[in-house]
């Protein structure tokens, strides 16, 4: 029988993985990167985000950048979202696929956006993956790179991504600025991103999250990751700022209904029968998978993508079963007691008939069946300024 | 505190109780390392279980953990204020947070379980 020489695997670090280390972040393996699923409390992270503020270390996440005179021309042929005619400092989240025999292969979800053009005056853009997915986008990205005209790099690891989120999350960041920079981020738009420098060093800062509240995401070299993550740190603390772990951040992300790929979004899935129908622009397209899509997106079948609001704290996760009566109608995607809701919900994939807001149905967790109702997605959604 | 526990390695604690009983509770590492606990399944008054087995559940946040009877024999009482009350695990886990009662089968089954100083050199040496 053979053994590891190493009981356990390599992880990756972040450049932060010190901080979080000194400040009691509980360390897990996630997608073999060593990062703090916690600090204290999930709970407690998750509602500070939602009352205040809460900063997650994201630099796990790939960090793909894209240039030359043929870079527009060239993603664009790849992604399901349209690259051509993206301008400056637009931000769109988009599917990358592959074709296997004809059929699309979702290989991730990604943020795709155009920074300022390089000097030279070609277009730059950049490329935000899943960590779990990163090797293999990069590996089909690099096999369909043409013989010349698309510079491709991978600096996922020469760069760090921190995001802030929640209501304080722009007067926090922009505390840190000059004046110009503060007022610059803070009139962005959501899915919009800007240059700033952010305690003295310079950041690429977008108005993204993944967590329902407003917040940015902020791009530094690794070098500056620790002295920006503590100046951030040290300016919202008093406000109610907390460091929040992997844990919290899926539960804010599943309040807000959003998709995590490896549970919602899979390979196979079906864009349309997820929600994600806006994130696959078939307009005269052509990535790879795009017929396909354009046959799913009339097709009206199989399973779709709904929330589950359970009556108990105690909530069905990936894998078990939705049942009606006795008929099996679904699986769950993902589930959790929701901190701010107070209560358990999840998501899943159920039958078209039963997908109806207000369904009854049970989650089958362990060998009890726990009372769920169909819930219209997102569960939780924050009060805009003058919405 | 506590000098008269013994404990299982999967967290369980057990205390000899006067009439032949042994009260079993969840030790305050554990309670402190699974956090943001939101739901309890205690086994049901009468069932005999064997030592090792999972004859209840506790769930965080994060994850689902069974709990493991530390020792063979018949479940006398519950403490069924605890479920809803789970933050009692967390204030007094060797008191007011304890889990069940069992009537041991074997007695002398507690003493293939660590005592306090074994176990707190156990979890001293998990990685954090």
């Amino acid at each position: 029988m053979s053994q590891s020489l190493l009981e356990t695997p390599l992880l990756l670090e972040t450049p932060l993985v010190g901080w979080h280390v000194a400040h009691g972040g509980r360390m897990v393996d996630f997608a073999g990167w060593r990062m703090p699923v916690q600090y204290a409390s999930i709970v407690e992270e998750h509602l500070a985000t939602r009352a205040s503020a809460g900063m997650f270390d994201v630099s796990h996440m790939g960090r793909l950048t894209i240039g030359g005179p043929a870079a527009v021309e060239w993603l664009e042929s790849l992604l399901t979202r349209k690259v051509a005619g993206i301008e400056v400092g637009r931000v769109r989240y988009t599917l990358v696929t592959s074709d296997a025999d004809g059929q699309p292969v979702v290989l991730d979800d990604a943020l795709v956006s155009r920074d300022t053009d390089a000097a030279d005056g070609t277009m730059r853009l950049a490329l935000v993956v899943n960590a779990s997915n990163r090797d293999r986008v990069v590996a089909w990205l690099t096999s369909r790179l043409p013989g010349a005209g698309v510079t491709f790099a991978d600096r996922t690891r020469e760069t760090a991504m921190i995001a802030v989120q929640g209501p304080r999350a722009i007067q926090i960041v922009g505390s840190l600025c000059t004046p110009a920079d503060a007022a610059r981020i803070a009139g962005l738009g959501n899915y919009r991103a800007t240059s700033a420098v952010v305690a003295g060093h310079a950041a690429a800062v977008s108005r993204t999250g993944y967590t329902g509240e407003d917040g940015v995401e902020l791009v530094v070299d690794a070098h500056a990751a620790t002295p920006v993550w503590e100046a951030i740190h040290a300016a919202g603390a008093p406000l109610g700022l907390r460091a929040c772990g992997l844990g919290a951040r899926d539960t804010l992300r599943l309040e807000a209904g959003m998709p995590l790929y490896g549970h919602e979004l899979r390979e196979n899935s079906d864009p349309f029968a997820i929600g994600l129908g806006l994130a696959v622009n078939l307009d005269g397209r052509s990535f790879p998978g795009a017929s396909h899509y354009a046959a799913l997106r009339k097709h009206h079948a199989g399973r779709v993508r709904v929330g589950l609001t359970f009556d108990s704290k105690r909530s069905a996760r990936e894998g078990d079963v939705v049942m009606r009566g006795e008929r099996h109608v679904g699986v769950v995607t993902s589930g959790s007691f929701a901190p701010t809701l107070g209560t358990a919900v999840a998501m899943a994939m159920v039958d078209r008939d039963v997908a109806t807001a207000g369904t009854a149905v049970e989650g089958v967790i362990r060998e009890s069946r726990q009372p769920a109702v169909v819930t219209p997605l997102p569960f939780y959604q924050r009060d805009k300024p003058g919405a | 505190m506590a000098a008269d526990l013994k404990f299982a390695k999967t967290h369980e604690w057990v205390r000899p109780e006067s009439g032949g009983v042994v009260t079993v509770g969840i030790s305050s590492y554990a309670v402190e390392a699974l956090t943001d606990l939101v739901f309890m399944q205690l086994p049901a008054v009468g069932r005999k279980v064997k030592a090792g087995e999972s004859f209840g559940e506790i769930e965080s946040v994060k994850a689902v953990s069974d709990l493991y009877a530390p020792i063979s024999g018949e479940i006398v009482e519950v403490n069924s204020a605890l479920p809803g009350k789970l933050e009692t695990l967390g204030k007094d886990p060797y008191g007011e947070g304890w889990v069940a009662r069992i009537k041991p089968d074997n007695p002398a089954e507690m003493d293939g379980l660590l005592d306090r100083t074994s176990y707190d050199a156990l979890v001293g040496s998990q990685p954090h």
